[in-house]
């Protein structure tokens, strides 16, 4: 069975109608925000509590619970609401959709997390590249204004509610919350020591609750249609409806709405018109963006798209940027070009990922042509487990967790390139002398 | 315009150590003189308005980005010099240093000049797989660009490697400025680098008529919700 129409949230994800308010409202956003907000903040954490909903920005934290961590008691602090929409992972690109077609939903949902934790303003930290997207943003959000929606008194509330837009400028470690609020202060983004944890000091020493885009913008709906509609998609513990990306070596890539846990077959075929050249071409699929490993044909054939099968499969949900690769890959070098992006991407605080994303991607040049040992494969495999678990932040184990999926996965091939090296690189066998 | 200002290969436009650091050839490039425009404060005023009393420091990127903008509309190289960003630091009350650490960790301000279309290649693997090596072929042969880092002869280029833009389902992706031209191939970024040397500028987005994310030949979903309103275009 496949998600019907009816029962997604994103009505607008291809932008075939206007993004604008008054067609926003005729889609359902906006509709009732007031009376959502009088059943008061622990209604409200608790319906996205039923809900199941996880995180959707990779790491798929119950989001609930996450809101329930903000100081209860008000106090001379402020609280804060930051929607990370730093979209960066490679794979992945829903949040652009939700912001340049559907962005209603994301700023109905803002006002409603911010009341939820007692915050009066909220940021959105946007990707620096994403300029014309911001631009949108930013007139939606002045639409809102207008229409009383934000603002003193948003939506007849009594709620006072502001919300603005924070470009980031190109930095993929900004996606990590802590780096967020480092950057939106107007630092370097180098991720912060935890504890304490953003809740008890985040933006400006205050209390604050970093979500994903598309996290705060299945909320406003998940509300009017209840917590129980939204648990009964997907296995337990993996509830909802969720933006796929699906890409690479298929017929039509395409970002699509879809119910969690769904077949990752079912969901190529059905929705990106399978793998180029049918099924049986397919050589893996890295499931999740960059940081989640890759997985193998046997494996897709029948793992379900949802955190704990990818997870049985020592690989992950991340943001569901399902990046598809055919037997024609050089898979070698495709993983090798995910550690040249870590090694750009490193902000360099912790020496295990500054020296170590270097020292993995150089390897991994190397392993792209075969000029290398066998026994240096184990070596690769070896600091990957060394620089894993080791620094602040996680982009250093997401660095390494393709290295890993490479090596778990198609030993044999780089094994077989480094054969294949040494044949074409062989000295020619001295020449016997006379004299012998 | 700068030229070829690196001569070991390295990515020049953009952040990072080699920005600061990448001798003295470019002294002479560094403007003495950096003041904001009367477009510039008008933003400015507006940017500030965002946060609360006595955290104008988060206004540093936002400042970066208004001084690069007024260096396009003056110079026509999108770029910030060092006067720009001491202009900031005084603007935000902050120390220099604070201004130029950020300005070099980040990616997207370029520390020395570019071309007047700055042509961003993105390279990461969901690109690769879909032909960003015939783009960045496309950009040599079509801008008269030596690689990564260069600036064509005439000063209407500058060819940057860029990571994953999240365009994937459009790949490959080339940015040009802040414009995604998406669904390339070979000739189509040929054809659109030709048109940009005439003065044109393609409608950025899709360049295979895709709607957007939707797959190619029109959507699968949503088909069953009314179109309540005929898209206007504008905004986009």
């Amino acid at each position: 069975m496949a998600l019907s129409d009816k029962d997604r949230i994103f009505t607008n994800l291809y932008g075939l109608q206007d993004w604008r308010l008054p067609a926003a409202q005729r889609r359902g956003n906006w509709d009732g925000t007031k009376a959502i907000l009088e059943k008061g903040r622990d209604w409200i954490i608790e319906e996205v509590k039923a809900s199941g909903l996880r995180g959707r920005g990779g790491a798929g934290f119950p989001t609930g619970m996450k809101w329930s961590f903000m100081p209860k008691q008000p106090s001379e602090r402020p609280h804060y609401l930051v929607v990370n929409a730093d979209e960066s992972e490679p794979g992945t690109c829903k949040d652009r959709d939700i912001i340049r077609h559907d962005p209603h939903t994301l700023i109905e949902g803002c006002l409603i997390a911010g009341f939820a934790m007692g915050a009066h303003a909220g940021y959105i930290y946007i990707r620096g590249e994403y300029y014309n997207e911001s631009v949108v943003l930013e007139a939606a959000i002045q639409e809102a204004y207008d229409a009383g929606l934000l603002g003193r008194n948003a939506c007849g509330s009594g709620w006072d509610f502001d919300l603005y837009v924070h470009r980031g400028a190109g930095a993929y470690i900004c996606g990590e919350e802590t780096a967020l609020i480092e950057s939106l202060e107007g630092k370097k983004g180098m991720p912060r020591l935890k504890p304490p944890f953003p809740a008890a000091v985040g933006l400006y020493g205050a209390p604050t609750t970093v979500n994903n885009v598309e996290t705060i913008a299945v909320v406003p709906t998940i509300l009017r249609r209840g917590g129980a509609w939204f648990a009964g998609f997907g296995r337990p513990k993996n509830s909802g409806t969720k933006i796929f990306c699906i890409q690479g070596h298929v017929n039509k890539p395409c970002n699509v709405e879809e119910e969690m846990s769904i077949p990752m077959r079912e969901l190529i075929e059905r929705h990106a018109g399978g793998v180029r050249g049918g099924w049986d071409n397919l050589l893996c699929v890295i499931p999740g963006g960059s940081s989640t490993p890759l997985l193998p044909k046997e494996i897709c054939d029948t793992v379900l798209m949802d955190f704990d099968a990818l997870r049985e499969h020592k690989s992950g949900l991340g943001t569901a940027g399902v990046i598809v690769m055919d037997k024609s890959t050089d898979i070698v070098r495709a993983i090798a070009r995910l550690s040249k992006f870590y090694k750009h991407e490193s902000c360099g605080q912790c020496t295990p990922c500054r020296e170590g994303m270097g020292w993995v991607s150089r390897m991994m040049e190397r392993m792209v042509e075969g000029r290398a040992e066998v026994e240096e494969i184990d070596l690769l495999e070896e600091v990957t487990r060394r620089i894993e678990g080791h620094t602040i932040c996680a982009l250093a184990d997401g660095g390494v967790w393709p290295v890993q999926g490479l090596i778990r996965h198609f030993r044999p091939v780089m094994e077989e390139r480094i054969a294949d090296y040494k044949r074409r690189h062989a000295k020619p066998a001295a020449l016997p002398l006379a004299a012998e | 315009m700068s030229g070829d200002l690196r001569k070991d290969g390295v990515q020049s436009p953009g952040g990072g150590w080699g920005a600061t650091h990448a001798g003295d050839q470019q002294h002479d490039l560094q403007p003495t003189h950096f003041q904001f425009d009367a477009e510039s404060n008008a933003e400015i005023e507006k940017i500030l308005a965002r946060y609360p009393a006595g955290k104008q420091a988060s206004g540093t990127i936002p400042l970066l980005y208004v001084a690069q903008r007024q260096m396009k509309r003056q110079t026509g190289s999108a770029w910030v010099p060092r006067v720009a960003m001491d202009a900031i630091a005084a603007r935000l009350g902050i120390p220099p240093i604070r201004v130029y650490e950020v300005a070099t960790f980040y990616f997207m301000f370029n520390t020395r000049p570019i071309g007047r279309f700055h042509l961003q290649v993105c390279g990461t693997t969901p690109c690769m797989l879909r032909g960003s090596d015939d783009v960045l072929r496309a950009c040599k042969d079509a801008g008269h660009l030596k690689g990564y880092g260069d600036t064509s002869p005439d000063g209407l280029f500058t060819l940057t490697e860029v990571e994953c833009l999240g365009a994937c389902v459009n790949a490959p992706v080339l940015q040009v400025d802040d414009d995604y031209y998406e669904d390339l191939d070979y000739d189509r970024t040929v054809a659109l680098i030709e048109a940009l040397k005439r003065g044109e500028r393609p409608n950025p987005g899709s360049t295979i008529g895709r709607q957007t994310s939707a797959p190619e030949g029109g959507p699968l979903t949503l088909t069953e919700i009314p179109v309540v309103h005929a898209r206007s275009g504008a905004g986009e």
